[in-house]
């Protein structure tokens, strides 16, 4: 077979396509590019592989991975090594869900569609906002969905958005900012929190949205007491991008007053991957639903009274409103947003204050122990959850290079995104690290002295 | 001639009407273009104070089959908006020349308000976008 079963065609096939068309043969086929430019003798590849040693070799390369399975790990920054009970990929490995196109025709697609209402519900009951989307693509995207909104409600072009935002989240506004010629003003620094001072002399009559991230990319708890007195005072509004998973044991944004709430989602029951794909959280309050972009479900009943879902408030989507549509988005991600639904529904209220708690404990010990080394330094005193800075005695790669010899994934360089802030780590720790993994990093980070 | 246009009242091209009133002028939405529309459910007003441009969008009228500017046919301040609108959007398709009115603005140029149409030009504009 000389590895000709690893192609759908067969020498038959071929011949049968090339007569068809009328051409002799693959070389005649190919003959409208200049015969110079064309290569020619074998490609010297290696004999074709059987199956079961196309298997072994992929097994050994996949080995090499360093990943949440087989390190013990630390870091965050905007993706997590949070438990996903198995229930999760039980349902959404479901051949009806499990597809690379979402159905949304209410005639064929009734599961999908409540899925996504039940999405939509629980994230507003998370958030205490009074709508939901059906998801968008990631933190970043949700929170410059968000952004723009705030410019389309209040016909406005300028956002603040404090450098305590995820620098990646930033990237992504600014990239989006520029081809719509809005402006993105970042505030500074204080304490690795949000500096109000600066915040209340940046902020004018044409600003339309402030943006402030809780818990901040350092991990800080924000103080949100009368901020949105502040900015609603100006007649902006109040975007904030949330760690789903605290609001286990934080205020709600519908509580300090947010009018629009953005999120990453992939803590909900989603593996990091490479990094993505991840889930968009949007949400905000009804006021806002008609600047809302991406797509809604909506529970209505057919012509004979019984509950069913379609979509709904669809007209500002680009294939109807073409340029002047509110986003370039008008799909989800369908399956991650069940993957959070049903990781919502498993763990219930109890369950995410119960990560949230366990969280913040296990935060906390490890804070505790790491700033007690010798040379490893608090970056920010503070009220934290999941995420703090330290400054290291050694340079962040080479701690991350001794740590991974040893089975440990370190924290995130955060020097590279704050030039101010040398030689820092941010380290996370979820509710999945035990006292014993925390002693062996904490073991490992005092040979680095 | 399915659609009605009264007497008295300027048009534009993207289908707006204007009625002078003294110093200000009101402005809504043609029959025609309610009708093209259809179900109207929600409308996006101004806010009264802000400064509109001839030709730029001032409100967006969204229907159950899809989203449209209203482009403001003159350039001013806005002083009253319809909020009737705001829970009744459907006045539109009713009484696209009276209840429906969308808002009054000043005006600040007279001369854009003589270059736009006349009942018989308006007449005529929207027979020939039929045609198209």
């Amino acid at each position: 077979m000389g590895g000709k079963h690893y192609l759908p065609l067969t020498e038959e096939d071929r011949n049968e396509m090339l007569s068809v068309i009328g051409a002799g043969s693959v070389d005649d086929l190919f003959a409208d590019i200049p015969a110079d430019l064309r290569f020619k003798g074998n490609l010297e590849l290696e004999p074709a592989m059987s199956e079961l040693e196309v298997l072994k070799h992929l097994q050994q390369m996949a080995d090499k991975n360093r990943h949440f399975q087989n390190c013990i790990s630390f870091m965050g920054a905007g993706i997590y090594d949070h438990y996903i009970p198995s229930l999760v990929s039980h349902v959404t490995g479901r051949s009806e869900f499990y597809t690379a196109y979402t159905p949304y025709q209410p005639e064929v697609s009734q599961g999908t569609l409540q899925t996504i209402f039940e999405y939509q519900t629980m994230i507003c009951q998370l958030t205490g906002m009074d709508v939901a989307n059906a998801s968008m693509y990631d933190g970043g995207t949700a929170l410059t969905e968000g952004a723009i909104m705030g410019c389309g409600a209040t016909r406005r072009s300028r956002v603040l958005v404090s450098r305590s935002v995820s620098p990646f989240y930033r990237a992504v506004m600014r990239n989006y900012f520029n081809s719509r010629g809005l402006i993105m003003d970042e505030i500074p620094l204080r304490d690795g929190c949000t500096d109000r001072e600066a915040l209340l002399n940046m902020i004018d009559e044409n600003v339309a949205a402030v943006a402030l991230q809780q818990p901040n990319f350092f991990g800080m708890v924000e103080n949100m007491n009368g901020l949105a007195n502040i900015i609603h005072e100006r007649k902006a509004l109040f975007l904030v991008s949330v760690d789903p998973i605290s609001l286990g044991l934080l205020q709600t944004p519908a509580e300090y007053g947010a009018d629009i709430v953005a999120g990453e989602g992939q803590c909900l029951g989603i593996p990091a991957s490479f990094g993505g794909p991840a889930l968009g959280i949007l949400a905000a309050r009804e006021k806002y639903v008609r600047q809302m972009p991406g797509r809604i479900a909506g529970e209505t009943v057919d012509s004979e009274g019984n509950r069913g879902f379609a979509l709904t408030l669809q007209t500002r989507e680009q294939h109807i409103r073409r340029e002047k549509a509110a986003s370039n988005i008008c799909s989800n991600e369908a399956l991650l947003a069940l993957a959070a639904s049903v990781y919502l529904s498993a763990m219930g209220p109890q369950g995410v204050r119960e990560v949230a708690e366990q969280c913040l404990q296990k935060t906390s010990y490890a804070r505790e122990k790491i700033t007690a080394i010798n040379g490893f330094e608090l970056v920010f005193p503070g009220i934290y959850f999941k995420e703090f800075a330290v400054k290291l005695p050694v340079s962040p790669e080479d701690a991350n290079l001794h740590l991974l010899k040893k089975n440990i994934l370190g924290g995130v360089d955060i020097s590279q995104f704050y030039p101010e802030l040398d030689q820092t780590m941010l380290f996370a720790v979820t509710e999945k690290r035990t006292r014993e993994e925390i002693d062996i990093l904490v073991g490992e980070l005092e040979e680095l002295k | 001639m399915n659609y009605k246009v009264i007497d008295g009242l300027q048009y534009t091209k993207k289908h707006e009407w204007v009625r002078r009133e003294e110093n200000s002028a009101v402005v809504g939405l043609c029959d025609y273009a309610q009708d093209k529309l259809g179900e109207i459910v929600f409308v996006e007003l101004p806010d009264v104070g802000t400064e509109l441009e001839a030709g730029k969008s001032a409100a967006v009228i969204e229907s159950v089959k899809a989203v449209a500017d209203l482009y403001s046919p003159l350039s001013g301040t806005v002083i009253e908006i319809n909020e009737e609108l705001l829970d009744q959007p459907e006045l539109i398709n009713a009484e696209p020349y009276g209840e429906g009115w969308v808002y009054k603005m000043e005006i600040k140029d007279e001369n854009e308000l003589a270059a736009l149409m006349g009942k018989e030009e308006y007449e005529k504009f929207i027979v020939e976008e039929e045609e198209k």
